[in-house]
């Protein structure tokens, strides 16, 4: 010990031949950093964005953790008398709706009758289809208690059917739901699938012994969207108002009294049956992503996943941007990573890490597809609305290989969809608790492909890293600059330099702020307004606040030619230090919201400079710096970049109406409650307008 | 001669009184079976084994017993229990087809779990030993993990909520205690024909356990001889109520199972326990009324009630009590032998529909909201559609009002929060002084003791529905204070709901022989039903990941240490003087390490003298290594000493 503390003491003469204590090795080592930044920012972020490339070969192959699931060992009980209920049901269902021409609630009473033929509880729950009311304060405060509006319309409501069945020698402390979304009024042909499949397990599972947890078969109204209807359910389920509701007294269907209850939900699955499936088997897709970018335990898919693939055959996959499955940087990239692969594996056979090009395409194609699905923080179905309360649930979307009236094929379609669903109850009903075991922090690569949090926080890691060893070496050049022009004044002020820029920061952190708030506002003021006038109305203020903000506090002005005390170096450094640690909070919150911020906001921030100096030098080097840092703002600016991912998905741009777009765009973001949006107001947009700042700074 | 025989006779009176005193008075120790089968309206039956055991007052202290379970007298001596009632249930009772307005179901319908209340006849001071010491003998006994009862944050003490009125009763209950098998065995043992002989020879195992609901109940009482110098007599009743499902083969679906003995148990009653004092098998039938009206006048017809078109029965009853809403036939088993067993079956020729009578309101207890935050337990009563509640109206200042008696035990670590209960009447929201009679309320302490709610409803009698919400905060467990299974959740046991002025009875019109089992139906028992078990998941730690925690403690420990230690320790000053005196001395590897990046920095080599004597050293070494193990075992101690708490 005494003589590491004399090596950490290690002293170096100085010119004046006074020792000098060296530092410790963990401080030069951060020193070394800071003084050669613009390399390790350079080699940081290329790294990262290159780990980001990486991650589908890194991606490992997926299995059950929790041992009680036990899949598919059981065998199926499933008989054919039980399909034959499920077909008779889709029949009469389709005679139904022909004979009351889509009206009233005859087809609910219908699925109703048949829930308590076998034996189960039957409610129905009416519901308003609207709910979401936009809050700013209502951000992460748990599903709303949609508070029932005042003059409810009868006009317009949906009536839900749900039948409990319960456990034979169970104590109903926990359930498992299976929603069937299903449109009363004009759910197509393949639709009603879905509640053939369900209903022959449902006549299953009220006959067999083996269940621990009841089991609860929501049929959700779907007129009014897929996710409505479940949130609403979902509602009343856990937290009822006792109050009177105006919507009970609209019908003939009393309702009053009638939701019943089964214990804490321990998994939920979503079934739909839509279109027909393109390949030659039945075609399975897994909808996992939840709002915030939240994810079901991995074990539910790997369930889901396992039964469909070795049991019923099912072609398994999870959504992928199909663009980028064309796209040739892509599959270069791929060849390449093959290439090394394929070397690697020459010198050393053990080294196995090497895929297939075309597998690496579709890897990066589904994790993109995944990335994006988080990032936008919007449940991709009716299984985000279990999220908000905790329980685990995937949307199951199946596609048959038949038309819809092929009556032969559809036994046998009815009878491996509820085989499936079967299996994955039985080993959700094996558990003993509630899901823990498996993964929550993953992104899919494939259906049985996962990439854990710990590989891809890397690649964040990597490309914030540099920020804070840039803030650093900013702020000493910052300081130093000052020093050298205010030479007499400053020496005692030295560490409060960065006091102005934090002014400056604050106050347009502060205006972000007030900003993302507005929505809120403009969606106050009476009157129609077309998306489009919000935005305008929406960019005016903005603008005009920005305005006042830039003459009110002397700081920031950003076209003003005196030149004032805030050095450019300084105010990047904090600029810096708050888009670091605005995107580590974000990381924490929704990950994938961040990896993507980080890809745009840690170049723009890096590269941002003053071009006045660059243009009146006019040196090559400084030109091309300048022209780079006003590309990469302008891509950062919410609106272009917005644009121009449109135009990557493939999707058309309307020119003019892209305002109109964009506001619809936000405006869903804070319907789900995206912290997306918290991060687009209150990260991006002030970190944007500081590098603009810093960009026409009149140094 | 005459005076051998006067004292012969002497001691003949003398022998017989004191046998007489032995066997209390005239008493004699009484046991008795009874099996009660009901076909339920969902195509169930319910089958009820019903078997009591008097022992009458005595004084004598060798406390002999001919037919009394011994285990079960020491227990009542030894903790002077004056009631106590054991209850292991598996399964929930349907309240809507099995009935909730008939001495069955409002004695036998139990919560999940095992569940204990016992009233002691002990100063108030050690009722809760007594209790503890009741709750581990109970363990032992049955087989069952009845000690946690023992925890004080596990057990309540309830005042007029629950049943008896006494200060001395303590209740708990266990929501999570599997029931099978091993705890049946040793509570047939106290049985005289185990199940060997006579009734309890129908309780094969897997037939018992295979049905929807299955509860063994025992409940004890002392009976108060009233006489000096006599101790207290016992009555020790033992019920196991099963519902079964009987094996269909009809097609129709809207026709009544028909089963027989055999086909629900898979055994036959080959003879009576030959220590049984009455052995019967009572057969209820609900809802033939309209059928039993026209024909139960005559005599002659009375033999078409139990073979008729509706249905038929294998045997003929001795007898055929008529009740309001229910025939009973009873069958005495006493006739049957190895050759010809009691068999008793039941066919049904045409389908047959009723319904059972509801308890005046039904309730269901639900958790709300969600997350690890804050929630709140919601209970519901909804009106049934039964007419009962008009029979236990309560007309007091005109009005017509039904009482529900709430009984509730919160675990410590739901922090009920009291003053947030509200009361939604009809969906109308209600102060409390409106419907609320009466309430009382023991808050929980955080691991010490649990809470407990009981309050007085009074409503009015056409209510349709009634909400009671209360909010509550989850508590943090200690890491030692989790289940093996700490990811499930935590229960929250059972509410009773009971209505004080409804009671129910089974009202015969004839007078009957004394069969125990008739005589407890006749009594008025409260009505009263259990609410469902809930789950609360609290916040849990990941038990799985350990090493984490481990690495995680480690490190945070050794940077603390590490930077104190050097903060003590350090003293920059005395350093700094010292280096100076010293000059530069450094390791081999060190002055290598400094030539190389001398050689990089272009810089002269600077000299280096030979380090100082490796002893002194090594002296200088051990004595500050002596000083940081003391600081490090003595700081290791204070942590360990202010970490565990008390």
């Amino acid at each position: 010990m005494a003589t590491v503390n004399r090596d950490n003491v290690e002293e170096v003469k100085t010119d004046d031949g006074s020792p000098k204590i060296k530092p410790r090795p963990i401080v030069r080592l951060g020193i070394f950093l800071i003084a050669h930044s613009p390399i390790f920012s350079v080699v940081f972020s290329a790294a990262g964005v290159l780990a980001l490339l990486l991650l589908p070969l890194l991606a490992k192959n997926t299995y059950i953790s929790e041992n009680a699931l036990m899949p598919g060992s059981a065998r199926s009980m499933l008989s054919n008398q039980d399909v034959s209920d499920g077909s008779k049901l889709v029949n009469d269902i389709k005679n139904c709706r022909l004979n009351h021409e889509g009206q009233g609630v005859e087809v609910q009473k219908l699925i109703g009758k048949y829930m308590s033929d076998m034996g189960a509880e039957v409610s129905y729950q009416k519901f308003h289809p609207e709910g979401n009311q936009f809050h700013p304060l209502h951000f992460f405060s748990g599903p709303d208690s949609y508070t029932l509006l005042e003059n409810v319309s009868c006009a317009s409501y949906g009536v839900n059917v749900a039948g409990i069945i319960r456990a034979p020698r169970g104590d109903g402390k926990e359930s498992i739901v299976l929603v069937t979304p299903y449109d009363f009024i004009n759910g197509g042909d393949y639709e009603s699938l879905s509640l053939g499949i369900v209903s022959s397990l449902f006549s299953l599972l009220s006959r067999v012994t083996w269940l621990s947890k009841d089991i609860i078969w929501l049929v959700a109204d779907s007129r009014y969207g897929d996710y409505r209807p479940v949130a609403a359910w979902l509602n009343e389920y856990h937290s009822p108002s006792f109050k009177v509701s105006e919507l009970l007294k609209c019908d003939e269907l009393n309702t009053a009294d009638n939701f019943r209850r089964a214990g804490t939900m321990a998994a939920a699955l979503v079934l739909k049956v839509d279109g027909r499936s393109e390949r030659f088997e039945d075609t399975l897709s897994i909808y996992a992503e939840a709002s915030n970018g939240q994810m079901p335990n991995l074990d539910l898919i790997n369930v889901v996943n396992y039964l469909a693939v070795h049991r019923q055959g099912f072609y398994v996959k999870v959504e992928k941007v199909v663009s980028l499955l064309s796209s040739s940087w892509l599959k270069i990239f791929g060849e390449i990573f093959e290439a090394v692969g394929k070397l690697a594996h020459t010198l050393n056979p053990d080294w196995n890490f090497g895929i297939p090009a075309a597998d690496y395409l579709e890897g990066s194609a589904t994790l993109a597809s995944s990335l994006y699905s988080q990032a936008l923080g919007i449940p991709t179905g009716p299984h985000g609305a279990f999220r908000d309360y905790q329980v685990d649930a995937i949307t199951l979307k199946v596609s048959p290989r038949f038309p819809p009236d092929s009556k032969t094929r559809q036994h046998d379609f009815f009878l491996r969809g509820a085989r499936l669903l079967e299996g994955t109850i039985r080993s959700v009903n094996n558990l003993l608790e509630k899901f823990h075991q498996s993964f929550f922090l993953y992104m899919l690569t494939s259906p049985s492909k996962f990439i854990s949090v710990g590989v891809y926080m890397i690649a964040f890691a990597l490309l914030v890293a540099p920020l804070p060893m840039v803030a650093a070496s900013l702020y000493i050049d910052g300081c130093k600059a000052l020093t050298n022009s205010t030479h007499n004044s400053a020496g005692n002020f030295k560490s409060w330099k960065w006091l102005d820029a934090a002014k400056q920061v604050f106050a347009l952190h502060l205006l972000g702020f007030i900003v993302t708030l507005l929505p809120y506002f403009i969606c106050q003021v009476p009157g129609q307004h077309s998306p489009r006038n919000r935005s305008i109305m929406w960019g005016t203020t903005s603008s005009s606040l920005l305005l006042i903000t830039f003459v009110t506090i002397p700081g920031c002005s950003l076209f003003s030619s005196r030149p004032h005390g805030t050095n450019w170096a300084v105010l990047k450094s904090v600029t810096i230090a708050a888009a670091f640690i605005g995107l580590c909070l974000m990381s924490i919150i929704n990950f994938a919201t961040a990896e993507i911020g980080a890809l745009l906001l840690v170049p723009t921030c890096l590269m941002a400079q003053p071009i006045k100096p660059a243009l009146r030098s006019r040196r090559v080097k400084s030109l091309l710096g300048a022209f780079c840092s006003l590309v990469l703002v302008t891509i950062g600016f919410p609106v272009i970049f917005f644009a121009i991912s449109k135009g990557l998905l493939g999707e058309g741009l309307g020119g003019l109406s892209l305002g109109g777009e964009f506001w619809i765009w936000l405006e869903s973001l804070w319907a789900w409650k995206s912290a997306t949006y918290l991060y687009i107001g209150m990260v991006h947009l002030p970190c944007w307008l500081l590098c603009l700042c810093i960009l026409f700074h009149p140094s | 001669m005459a005076s051998l025989l006067r004292s012969l006779f002497l001691l003949l009176i003398v022998q017989s009184f004191l046998v007489a005193i032995a066997f209390g008075s005239n008493e004699v120790e009484e046991f008795s079976e009874a099996l009660l089968l009901k076909p339920l309206p969902d195509r169930k039956v319910l089958a009820h084994f019903h078997f009591e055991n008097r022992a009458p007052p005595s004084n004598s202290h060798g406390l002999h017993h001919h037919l009394f379970p011994k285990a079960i007298s020491q227990l009542v001596q030894k903790f002077r229990v004056k009631e106590m009632e054991l209850s292991f249930t598996q399964g929930r009772w349907n309240h809507e087809h099995w009935g909730g307005f008939d001495p069955l179901s409002s004695m036998n319908a139990k919560p999940v779990g095992v569940e204990l209340w016992a009233v002691f006849d002990v100063p108030q001071s050690q009722v809760d030993t007594s209790w503890k010491n009741l709750t581990h003998a109970l363990s032992g006994l049955f087989c069952a993990s009845i000690n946690f009862l023992e925890s004080s944050t596990s057990y309540a003490a309830p005042t007029w909520g629950f049943g008896p009125n006494s200060n001395k009763l303590r209740y708990g209950s266990l929501p999570r205690e599997a029931v099978c098998t091993e705890n049946l065995t040793p509570w047939l043992k106290l049985l005289p024909c185990r199940d060997k002989d006579g009734i309890s020879a129908l309780m094969n195992r897997p037939s018992v356990y295979r049905g929807f609901y299955h509860s063994q109940r025992l409940h004890l009482s002392t009976v108060e001889s009233g006489q000096e110098g006599l101790g207290s007599g016992i009555m020790l009743e033992q019920t196991l109520t099963v519902v079964l499902q009987p094996d269909t083969t009809s097609v129709e679906s809207n026709m009544q199972p028909s089963w027989s003995l055999s086909s629900l148990f898979g055994r036959k009653v080959v003879g009576r326990c030959v220590l049984a004092k009455s052995s019967n098998v009572y057969l209820q039938l609900e809802g033939l009324l309209g059928h039993g009206s026209k024909n139960v006048d005559t005599e002659i017809e009375a033999h078409g009630l139990w073979k008729n078109a509706d249905f038929e029965l294998s045997l003929k009853p001795e007898r055929v009590l008529r009740e309001s809403s229910s025939f009973l036939f009873i069958f005495d088993i006493d006739k049957s032998s190895d050759s010809e067993p009691f068999d008793l079956g039941l066919t049904w020729n045409l389908p047959s529909k009723w319904s059972c009578q509801q308890a005046p309101l039904h309730a269901s207890r639900f958790l709300m909201g969600s997350g690890n935050e804050r929630g709140a337990i919601a209970i519901l009563l909804k009106a049934t559609e039964s007419q009962e509640k008009l029979s236990g109206r309560d007309l007091t200042n005109g009005q017509c009002t039904i009482k529900a008696n709430i009984f509730q035990i919160f675990p410590w670590y739901i922090k009920v929060y009291y003053h947030t209960l509200q009361i939604f009447v009809d969906q109308q929201q209600k102060t409390d002084s409106e419907v609320l009679k009466k309430i009382n309320v023991s808050p929980s302490t955080d691991k010490v003791s649990s809470g407990m709610m009981e309050m007085m409803l009074e409503l009015p009698c056409e209510v349709k529905s009634v909400a009671i919400s209360i909010e509550y905060d989850k508590g943090f467990l200690h890491i030692d204070e989790y289940p093996p299974d700490a990811n499930q959740g935590f229960d929250i046991p059972s509410a009773l709901i009971s209505f004080p002025n409804h009671h129910a009875s089974l009202d015969f019109q004839e007078e009957l022989n004394k069969s125990p089992l008739l005589s407890s139906f006749k009594e008025k028992s409260l009505v009263r039903s259990y609410t469902e078990v809930l789950l609360v998941p609290l916040t849990t730690p990941d038990f799985s990941m350990p090493y984490n925690v481990i690495t995680i403690t480690c490190t945070i420990f050794a940077l603390y240490f590490g930077s104190l230690l050097n903060v003590l320790r350090r003293r920059i000053g005395e350093e700094e003087r010292f280096l100076k005196s010293q000059g530069k001395k450094t390791g081999g590897l060190k002055q290598l390490l400094s030539r190389i990046t001398a050689k990089i920095r272009g810089r002269p080599i600077e000299e280096q003298s030979s380090s100082e004597s490796p002893a002194a050293q090594s002296s200088v070494l051990s004595s500050k290594l002596i000083f940081k193990i003391i600081l490090v075992a003595g700081a290791a101690a204070a942590w360990q000493y202010f970490s565990t708490d008390k």
